[in-house]
């Protein structure tokens, strides 16, 4: 019964969210009923069913974990989008220039560019924060904008395919491409691009919780976020920990990279996110912070992007959209809900 | 390169400003009263989408302007709810709000029109290119003279300073921020009518790319008053002007033309153009004192 | 002519006011004194509307009032100057004037109302000039555009909360002209404030509150400091602490020269101590008088720029040093706002245990890893030697009782026992139980050879437990004084009147 009590609020904005939905479906002129049953039905299907499901879940587990980290330390990341999308480009590129390079070298050198690039772009708005006070929010919105002209440019300047009309760049490398779980699963077929990345997404869970809960560093993170007048007390540097919070942020963003161009388009394909970044905030909200949570909320909404792409193709009024209507009404039902009051206001805010 | 201070550079300038300006104009009201709104570029989509729709079915440009007003203080009211009543985060709610209405235009234009996004093509005679032009450059004036001059204007940025004050002095907090929230949501309203009636002739989907981010930034870099929050507009229009300009025959880069506004944002954050003053209880729930 | 009868307020479980009864008349001017948390704010609280009595009657001009709201007050003639101001930094003072009551309708009547504000200016003596940003102005005019708000109403009865609390001597001067001169003009003032030296000064009555109730009044030109201070304080203290005499040995904390400089102004100005190993020092004083700023500046908490002077542990120079490597030369501090300071009120006992001493090395596993085992001992340590209830390290420290988590609190700083521990107000919102526990294991501490620099508010406490005793006032060492012979008369006297008293 315990569990019970952490789950009634996420428990309840979710049921609000599809009630409220029902009535957008109702008022657009279809079914609810019949919606929802394919809603739900497209994403627990097997084998394409599931395997989508977990395939969009693995990029929302990523940057769920993002932002939940970020929140820890009382930051709010909206800029996961620009993140995740620095961090593929970079995995990209590692499997384009070094597409000679075998596998077992390749894989993890285009893994750790992607977190490095992630990192990098979290890190900018950190220092700018812990330097300048500056508000990570408007800054990680402006990061996005600025890490898609980058990339666009990269791709249309420097590695599309010649004669290539399509914004995306060259293949990488053989080497670089990374197991499909079709492979050895038996029933799935290779075609469903779940790979993986979805493993590394269940072990970057783990490795978060273990950081958060079993570390130093995890501890005055937190520390940090939830009273950094105490955490100062305690020793703790607070401007530090702040960019060290936003660096590890980006890194999980950018890890998206992987499943997505070392295992989906073996490319950077521009504008392959349909708002990750962004979904991840209702995640990790939904998720309450807690790896765990954020697993469950991003095999969630994976379901509902999966599901609402099937509501698109075959109902005559309801396009996905309704997703994010519904992922919307839940973060409005969370940030009211009274368990969630982020002392955002109350420490030294920067300018915004 | 002469072309850059040429009159038609001018026209679209003032042009490619209007939205920004009238969506920031609208965010400093309730700024200045401190409720953050990063949901400009929900409340612009509102609007957009409005516009067009109810232009489509009426014929007549001025009641979708006026349906587009009334969304965005629909839209708008939840953001007052949400931040005022509920105490919720400013800006997580004002995100969800942009998720929103990148979702519910498709939907409903879904319903309607049987498409995935964009409405229905109106014909010349029923845009609007030119009324709310001239109503944000107007506004600017009558917003100073809001701000410095009216009683309202003189309690909202009491109540944006320092509600604790204002309270003592017997003045309801929540109404005037209420006052700046429905504001913002009007003129930002205005912002999204005037894209999908005066600068295109239809709604797309997301057509805002950015604006409402934008007009945020414009404000912020315009210290939050109404004629620097106007040149600061006229400068990001001035932007995207050129990068209009200059694509197929630029020396540099598109993307980079359009990376200005943005980065140019983050050094005005970070204090090198002057210091950035927000109002002091910005994003600050106000919960009165238990007596 | 402002009467309070019979006023009582309850909150919680402290009864604010008991039976409260006071008479403010015209064209004078009235002190309220008492020590922190004797009642005299509430009293004025509800005189000024802010809350209702929960008994008894206000009277203006001999007609029972009963105020709903500051706005009732307000039409009725009274006026308060908050303690902390109520202005808007960014706006210039007409504007701070007239929030709220601006002249016009829709366009405010800037004109007229400067004109009107510019003749009371000049009428009572305020200087000010109605264009200025509230920024730009000093602390004493910034009070004084505080006064022409209440001015501006029409108030004949001014409150005024410890008006010369943030005032620097010069501007109280100034300020007690301008009284002087509203009084002329046929105003009641209310001054609450525990300087005596000012009441002496400048009023006509006063009435001395304690624990609630009034316990005496006097005219000013028939009483004396002294009497005040005695009224104010009560009774003789007990040595409630069973204590032996103190066996000091080598000093072990010195500062010098010691100055904090914040807002504008000096709060600390060169203040100058010892404490040896085995002994404790304690700092009497009214809260705001440097104390804090002397703690923090010890423990490391304040900006670099803002301090100057030296502190040596051991010998050792400090003063440029961080909390984290004080703490691990031994230097230990309960911070005086344990829910500001002290705690991670969200987090559970045994992670507020290690608050400080996360990267020792005990506790940690390569650097990196934080020992879960050693931490749940040494939670379950500090939970068993300190007595904190109920002893479940899992629960939140925000369930716990005041009296708990001070105890938590000092029992992480005191285990593995420092050589220096620097505590402020130990015993605030402390139940008797644990006040009484709080004080035996400081003794103990003491005996067992650590320096102790203790900082209260409560004299009683302070002079129970202190081996020697310095008092501090308006950022100064003003003495030291033998706390187990030293009258509460005189200590009093130290703490709150301009003249510098001998031991």
């Amino acid at each position: 019964m315990k569990i019970l009590r952490p789950l009634a609020m996420p428990l309840a904005a979710i049921a609000a969210a599809f009630i409220l939905g029902a009535v957008v479906v109702l008022m657009i002129g279809d079914d609810p009923i019949e919606t929802y049953a394919l809603l739900i039905g497209s994403a627990l299907s097997w084998p394409d069913g599931i395997g989508y499901t977990l395939f969009y879940a693995t990029p929302l587990i990523f940057t769920g974990l993002a932002v939940a980290l970020a929140l820890h330390a009382g930051l709010l990341n909206i800029g996961a989008e620009g993140q995740l999308y620095m961090g593929a480009f970079a995995a990209a590129w590692v499997g384009i220039t070094f597409a000679g390079w075998p596998g077992w070298a390749l894989i993890p050198a285009a893994m750790i560019a992607s977190m490095f690039a992630g990192g990098l772009w979290g890190a900018i708005p950190g220092y700018l924060k812990a330097r300048f006070g500056a508000h990570e929010v408007i800054n990680t919105i402006m990061l996005n904008f600025i890490a898609v002209a980058l990339t666009n440019y990269f791709v249309q300047y420097h590695y599309r395919e010649p004669g290539d009309a399509i914004m995306q760049t060259r293949e990488i490398g053989e080497g670089a491409h990374i197991t499909r779980l079709g492979e050895f699963i038996p029933g799935l077929p290779t075609r469903i691009p779940l790979s993986i990345a979805f493993f590394l997404a269940l072990l970057a869970c783990a490795a978060v919780w273990v950081f958060l809960r079993k570390t130093r560093w995890g501890y005055e993170i937190r520390a940090t976020g939830a009273n950094p007048a105490a955490a100062e007390y305690g020793g703790i540097r607070t401007g530090r920990q702040i960019i060290l919070a936003m660096t590890l942020s980006g890194a999980l963003a950018g890890m998206v990279g992987i499943g997505e161009v070392l295992g989906y388009r073996y490319r950077f394909y521009d504008g392959f996110s349909p708002g990750y970044g962004f979904t991840a905030i209702a995640v990790a909200l939904l998720g309450r912070r807690h790896p765990v949570g954020v697993l469950l909320a991003a095999l969630l909404f994976g379901a509902l992007i999966r599901g609402g792409l099937f509501v698109d193709i075959f109902t005559e009024k309801v396009s996905k959209d309704l997703v994010l209507v519904l992922q919307a009404i839940i973060i409005l039902f969370v940030a009211c809900g009274s368990a969630f009051r982020f002392p955002f206001g109350k420490r030294a805010r920067g300018k915004i | 390169m002469e072309d850059l201070f040429s009159l038609a550079m001018l026209y679209s300038t003032i042009r490619l400003s209007t939205p920004l300006l009238l969506a920031a104009l609208g965010g400093m009201f309730s700024e200045r009263s401190g409720v953050i709104n990063i949901a400009l570029e929900g409340l612009m989509l509102a609007g957009a989408f409005t516009a067009a729709t109810v232009t489509h079915f009426s014929g007549s440009p001025w009641i979708g302007l006026l349906a587009a007003i009334a969304a965005g203080l629909a839209v708008a009211s939840i953001h007052a709810i949400a931040t005022i009543h509920f105490h919720a985060d400013h800006v997580v709610t004002g995100t969800a709000i942009n998720i929103l209405f990148l979702g519910v235009p498709a939907l409903l234009s879904g319903a309607f029109f049987d498409s995935t996004g964009a409405t229905p093509q109106i014909p010349q005679q029923n845009l609007l290119p030119l009324a709310p032009v001239i109503l944000a450059f107007l506004f600017v004036p009558l917003a100073w003279w809001i701000l410095s001059r009216s009683r309202f204007g003189l309690r909202l940025r009491a109540v944006g300073e320092n509600p604790e004050a204002a309270d003592t002095a017997g003045i309801s907090v929540r109404r005037l921020r209420w006052a700046g929230v429905l504001i913002s949501g009007a003129l930002a309203g205005i912002a999204g009518a005037y894209l999908s009636l005066g600068q295109s002739s239809l709604f797309t989907r997301n057509m805002t790319a950015g604006r409402g981010f934008i007009a945020l930034a414009a404000l912020i870099f315009g210290k939050w008053r109404p004629v620097q929050t106007m040149l600061a507009c006229l400068l990001f229009g001035f932007a995207e002007a050129v990068a209009i300009q200059m694509q197929g025959v630029a020396p540099l880069p598109v993307q980079f033309i359009q990376m200005i506004p943005y980065v140019l944002t983050i050094v005005v954050l970070a204090g090198f153009i002057g210091l950035a003053r927000a109002p002091k209880a910005l994003g600050i729930p106000y919960e009165k004192e238990a007596g | 002519m402002l009467e309070l009868r019979e006023i009582s307020r309850r909150f919680g479980s402290v009864l604010a006011n008991d039976a409260v009864t006071l008479t403010i008349r015209p064209g004078a001017i009235h002190a309220i004194v008492g020590e922190n948390g004797a009642g005299k704010s509430t009293a004025m609280r509800i005189a000024y509307g802010f809350y209702r009595p929960d008994s008894g009657t206000i009277a203006v001009d001999g007609q029972p009032v009963d105020f709903r709201s500051p706005h009732d007050a307000i039409a009725a003639g009274i006026g308060m100057v908050h303690q902390h101001f109520m202005l808007v930094e960014n706006m210039t003072v007409t504007e701070n004037i007239i929030l709220g009551a601006e002249p016009g309708g829709i366009a405010v009547g800037f004109r007229s109302a400067e004109e009107r504000i510019r003749k009371l200016s000049a009428d009572f003596g305020l200087a000010i000039d109605p264009q200025a940003l509230i920024e730009d102005l000093s602390v004493g005019q910034q009070q004084r555009v505080e006064l022409l708000k209440a001015l501006y109403r029409d108030a004949a009865i001014l409150i005024l909360d410890e008006p010369t609390a943030v005032l620097t001597p010069q501007e109280v001067d100034e300020l007690f002209a301008i009284l002087s001169s509203m009084r002329e003009r046929g105003k009641s003032i209310v001054m609450i404030t525990h300087k005596l030296s000012e009441v002496l000064a400048i009023s006509d009555e006063v009435t001395v509150m304690r624990d609630g109730k009034v316990v005496g009044h006097r005219l000013t030109s028939e009483t004396s400091a002294a009497e005040l201070a005695r009224l104010m304080v009560g009774r003789e203290v007990l040595l409630r602490v069973e204590k032996g005499d103190a066996h000091p040995a080598a000093v072990v904390l010195s500062v010098r020269d010691l100055r904090v400089r914040a807002g504008g102004t000096e709060r600390l100005r060169g203040a100058s101590l010892e404490v040896k190993a085995g002994e404790i020092v304690g700092i009497a004083g009214v809260e705001g008088n440097g104390q804090t700023e002397l703690i923090e500046a010890i423990a490391g908490l304040t900006p670099r720029g803002a301090v100057s002077g030296s502190i040596e542990l051991d010998g050792v120079d400090i003063a440029r040093l961080t909390p984290r490597q004080r703490r691990e030369l031994g230097m230990t501090h309960v911070p005086e706002d344990r829910h500001r300071r002290g705690l991670l009120l969200d987090f559970d006992l045994e992670e507020n245990s290690i608050l400080g001493v996360q990267t020792s090395p005990e506790l940690n596993r390569g650097g990196i890893f934080l020992d879960g085992d050693a931490v749940r001992r040494r939670a379950e340590a500090i939970i068993r030697d300190f007595d904190v209830r109920p002893p479940v390290p899992e629960l939140p420290a925000r369930s716990l009782s005041g009296g708990n988590q001070q105890k938590l609190v000092i029992g992480r700083e005191l285990e593995g026992g420092p050589k220096v521990l620097l505590v402020s107000q130990p015993t605030r919102g402390v139940d008797i139980g644990a006040i009484e526990f709080i004080h035996r294991k400081l003794i103990e501490m003491r005996d067992a050879g650590c320096a102790i620099l203790l900082v209260s508010a409560e004299l009683e406490e302070v002079t129970s437990l202190s081996d020697r005793l310095l008092v501090i006032r308006e950022g100064e060492i003003v003495g030291e004084v033998d706390p187990r012979t030293t009258p509460v008369a005189t200590l009093g006297l130290m703490m709150t009147s301009r003249g510098r008293a001998s031991a």
